[in-house]
């Protein structure tokens, strides 16, 4: 009748009660080691975490400013010379049933100066449009200093500047003057920026009539801008060619401005991968210095590990213990680098106004990563921590 | 006090030779029983280590065999062997092995971690073992707070703090004055009196005459095995020492 010989079991919380008293006799060289993990960890997390932020920015301005705009211009004709939209074109797409709003700009050729001295190459960029009336609202831009143009203004030399324009013209405010094509124009309007038509930002406008009468306009029309309802702007791209233009429907062009928007969102996060590498590589960096402090800890407390084992430790409870230690030390680099990499992204997301965003598979990826860094570091310093003989460690003096 | 004369530890023609063909042990026939009161003494060299590492089964021999209460050793896993270590042993070491920054309470109950008792359990038994040994008042004093009389004691106390049948105690006032080496050799007759089994390996001849029986070594054999004194423990003590 032999007595049966069973270890006892160590609970989990005597687990990490053993694993956290070794870190705790060491707190300056836990604090170090624990450091290289939390750098690689903040480094990823504010990577990923900035590159969502930006990404979440763009998807609210999309959706603020809505996907149902169409944009019209014309296209090549058969033989590859421009084409023209037909000055129609406004009036065939404003009858299209869905459609809410739409309105029409034609490029003049002429350039906008502050004065007459300046050089006419010196267009500065920006372009000189003839605009319909209807333009502001269907681009939902907004008129921050004056007025748009009205149906009197529209056949004065009366000219509203978009955004960009007004700043390449050094201009803040409205009643100076311009020169257009031979002759002053008074700005009567600035507008506001319009991301989803950036070629307006970059445009004086000013009334169709005008354009025709003072600058000599041929009235055809290059872009048309339309809003439908959400649902049907798949069937009104369809039907807008055979509308603008019947006679040859393939020499005109459509397209969703809100799609480069759509597919800047979709990249934002692209650019990210050569960054994310780096924080895998420090990391590795700090694993490394994990199971390198492991070496030495186990080095340097033999006589510790010989007393547990006279104390009835087994091998796997000494192994356990050393595990143990290691996975706390990295989950300590873990968590402050998740908070460092936190903090990281709210900083700057709030500094350019964004949206802070932290995936949370960001998070879960991170606490994975140490829990697998801290296990492989452990591996090694552990197994020679078990495979010490107690009397040998009992020995070292 | 009757003490039933069964071995609890039995060592049979035991033998240990190291790498480098030291031979630390040559055949050694040696029964400990239950109840007594052994000492270990020989010069350094003569094998006193490796027999506490036979006896304490912390390490397992070359031939021979080993058994504690009726367990051949041979036939034991490691896992075993911890087991029976924590339910049968306590060890004194020369140094103290007390954990830096910890309560002696929470050093006496890792005396317990092993054995799959409770913390609360674990904790309320270190603190009767403290009491045990004298240091009641003591019990939330870290190491570097305590004499290194106390500090002994503390360890006397994680030895026996799981009620083992068997204490070795390994120079246990090595390092300490003669004052404070008193006062662990007075724990120790205090422990004996009320049932432990003691072993205690020293070099110094007055400790082994305090014991009961000496087993003298030399070059890795027993010289000398015999039931020596018929004074107490607690007689000698009184007569004082040098």
């Amino acid at each position: 009748m032999r007595e049966r010989l069973a270890p006892g079991r160590l609970s989990p919380g005597d687990v990490l009660r053993v694993g956290a008293a070794g870190l705790r006799a060491r707190p300056a060289r836990v604090i170090l080691s624990a450091l290289g993990i939390a750098i690689g960890i903040a480094t990823m997390i504010a990577v990923i975490g900035i590159s969502s932020s930006s990404r979440e920015q763009l998807l609210r301005q999309l959706d603020k400013l809505g996907t149902n705009l169409l944009t019209v211009t014309p296209g090549r004709t058969m033989f590859g010379d421009d084409a023209k939209l037909p000055t129609t074109a406004l009036a065939m797409v404003q009858r299209i049933r869905p459609v809410r709003t739409a309105a029409a700009t034609g490029s003049v050729e002429t350039s906008v100066r502050r004065t007459n001295h300046i050089p006419e190459t010196n267009t500065g960029g920006i372009s000189v449009q003839a605009a319909s009336s209807g333009l502001l609202a269907t681009l939902e831009g907004a008129v921050v200093k004056g007025t748009w143009l009205n149906d009197a203004t529209a056949r004065q030399p009366a000219v509203v500047l978009g955004a960009a324009a007004a700043e390449r013209l050094g201009l803040a405010r409205t009643g100076v003057q311009v020169w257009m094509g031979g002759r002053w124009f008074t700005v009567i309007g600035i507008l506001g920026p319009m991301p989803l038509a950036p070629e307006i930002e970059r445009s004086a406008l000013i009334g169709f009539p005008a354009a025709e009468e003072l600058l000599g306009f041929d009235g055809y029309p290059t872009t048309i801008y339309e809003r439908s309802s959400d649902e049907s702007v798949e069937s009104v791209r369809e039907v807008l060619p055979r509308t603008v233009n019947p006679s040859n429907p393939e020499e005109v062009s459509v397209s969703r401005p809100s799609d480069a928007l759509a597919a800047k969102a979709a990249a934002a996060g692209a650019f990210t991968n050569l960054l994310l590498g780096l924080g895998a590589v420090a990391l590795l960096v700090g694993g490394v210095g994990v199971a390198n402090t492991m070496v030495i800890s186990v080095l340097e407390r033999r006589k510790e590990i010989g007393l547990r084992r006279s104390l009835g430790a087994t091998r796997g409870q000494v192994r356990l213990q050393f595990l143990s230690e290691s996975l706390l030390l990295s989950g300590l680099g873990g968590v402050v680098g998740a908070v460092l990499g936190a903090l990281a992204t709210a900083g700057y997301a709030v500094s350019r106004d964004w949206p802070p965003v932290v995936p949370p598979w960001a998070i879960g990826g991170a606490v994975a990563a140490t829990l697998v860094i801290g296990t492989v570091a452990g591996i090694y310093p552990a197994m020679r921590a078990a495979r010490l003989s107690p009397t040998v460690a009992l020995a070292t003096t | 006090m009757t003490r039933p004369m069964t071995g609890l530890v039995e060592l049979a023609a035991v033998t240990k030779t190291y790498p480098g063909d030291v031979h630390a042990l040559r055949g050694v026939d040696l029964t400990v029983a239950r109840g007594e009161l052994l000492a270990i003494v020989g010069p350094s060299g003569s094998g006193k280590s490796t027999m506490l590492h036979m006896i304490g089964t912390l390490d397992r021999p070359t031939t021979g065999a080993v058994r504690v209460a009726g367990h051949d050793i041979a036939a034991l896993s490691d896992r075993e062997l911890s087991a029976l270590r924590s339910r049968y042993m306590g060890f004194v070491f020369q140094q103290f092995h007390l954990a830096p920054g910890v309560s002696a309470l929470d050093n006496v109950a890792d005396g317990l971690l092993y054995t799959g008792t409770n913390r609360r359990v674990r904790r309320r038994r270190a603190a009767a073992a403290l009491d045990r040994v004298g240091l009641g008042h003591r019990l939330r004093h870290k190491p570097s707070q305590l004499s290194g009389g106390e500090q002994q004691r503390v360890a006397v106390a994680r030895a026996v703090v799981g009620d083992p049948p068997l204490l070795l105690a390994d120079e246990p006032t090595g390092n300490l004055d003669s004052m404070a080496g008193a006062d662990v050799l007075a724990v120790l007759a205090g422990l004996h009196e009320s049932g432990t089994t003691i072993a205690v390996i020293t070099h110094d001849a007055e400790i082994a005459g305090w014991c009961h029986r000496q087993v003298r070594l030399r070059d890795g054999l027993i010289v000398d095995g015999h039931d020596h004194d018929d004074r107490g423990p607690v007689e000698l003590l009184k007569g004082g020492r040098s």
